[in-house]
C-alpha cells in the first residue's frame, strides 16, 4: 500500500519535495535562452568586424549590459545542469563523479562572476 | 563466487543498430551542448574580458580569432549553437507531449537540420 497522495506521486515530489526541480530548471532556462540567444545573434551581426570603441559602447548601454549578464548567468546555469546529466550518465566512478560535479559547478560560478564583473566594469564606465 | 556473464543490451551507437536520424540527432544534441559549455561559453567570456581590458587586448583577441584555429572555433561554436537552439525547440515541444509520433519526429528533425544549415551559413557569412 502506498502512503503517497496520488497527486504528489504524479508531480514526482519525494520526501525532499524537489523531484522534478532539475528537469524543470533545465527547460525553464532553455526557454529563457531562446530569447537571450536571439539577442546574442543580433549582437554578433551588429558587432562583426566592429572596432574597439563600438564594441565597448555596445556593451556599456544598460539594456545590452542587462541582456549580456542575463545571458551569461542563464547560459552557464543551463550548461551546469546539462553537464551534470552527461556526467551522471557516463562517469561510473563514484568519487570521480563528485569531482567532476565540483569542477563543473565551480567553473560555472567562476564564469558567472567573471562575466558580471566585466560587464559592470564597462557599463559603469571604469 | 564468480559473477554470471549475463547478456547485456547492445549500445545504441555501434554495429548493432542501424543509425537513425532521431538517435544521431539525440547524441549530437548532447555533444553540441558539451562543446558549447567547454569552448563556446569561454569564447564569449574571453571576448568580453578582452573588451573590458582595453584596445590592445581587444586587438590581440581579434587577431587570434582571425587565425585558422580561431576561425574554426568560431565556426564550430556557431554551428553547435544553431543546432542546439533549434533542436532544443524540438525537445521543448516534445516536453509538452506534442509531436511525439515517429513521422513528426522525423519531419521536425529534418526542419531542424535545414534550419541549422541556413542559420549557420548566414551567421558565418556575417562573422568570417
Amino acid at each position: 500500500m502506498s502512503m503517497t497522495n496520488p497527486l504528489a506521486k504524479a508531480r514526482g515530489l519525494g520526501s525532499a519535495k524537489e523531484g522534478v526541480h532539475h528537469w524543470y530548471a533545465q527547460r525553464a532556462s532553455a526557454l529563457l535562452l531562446l530569447v537571450l540567444i536571439g539577442w546574442l545573434f543580433y549582437a554578433m551581426v551588429k558587432l562583426a568586424g566592429a572596432d574597439y570603441s563600438a564594441a565597448r559602447d555596445f556593451i556599456a548601454w544598460p539594456v545590452n549590459a542587462a541582456f549580456l549578464i542575463m545571458l551569461i548567468v542563464t547560459m552557464l546555469y543551463h550548461a551546469m545542469l546539462g553537464l551534470q546529466v552527461v556526467i551522471e550518465d557516463y562517469v561510473h566512478h563514484p568519487v570521480l563523479e563528485v569531482v567532476f560535479f565540483f569542477i563543473t559547478r565551480a567553473g560555472a560560478y567562476f564564469g558567472m562572476a567573471l562575466g558580471i564583473i566585466n560587464v559592470l566594469k564597462l557599463a559603469l564606465g571604469a | 563466487m564468480k559473477a554470471k556473464q549475463r547478456p547485456v543490451s547492445p549500445f545504441m551507437i555501434g554495429p548493432y543498430y542501424k543509425p537513425q536520424l532521431t538517435s544521431i540527432m539525440s547524441i549530437t544534441h548532447r555533444a553540441s551542448g558539451v562543446f558549447l559549455s567547454v569552448i563556446g561559453a569561454p569564447l564569449l567570456l574571453w571576448w568580453l574580458f578582452a573588451v573590458s581590458s582595453g584596445p590592445e587586448a581587444y586587438g590581440a583577441m581579434l587577431e587570434c580569432m582571425g587565425g585558422l584555429l580561431g576561425k574554426l572555433a568560431v565556426a564550430v561554436t556557431v554551428l553547435c549553437l544553431s543546432f542546439h537552439m533549434l533542436n532544443g525547440i524540438r525537445h521543448l515541444v516534445w516536453d509538452t507531449g506534442r509531436a511525439l509520433d515517429i513521422k513528426s519526429a522525423y519531419t521536425a528533425g529534418t526542419m531542424v537540420l535545414i534550419g541549422t544549415v541556413v542559420l549557420t551559413a548566414i551567421m558565418l557569412g556575417v562573422l568570417l
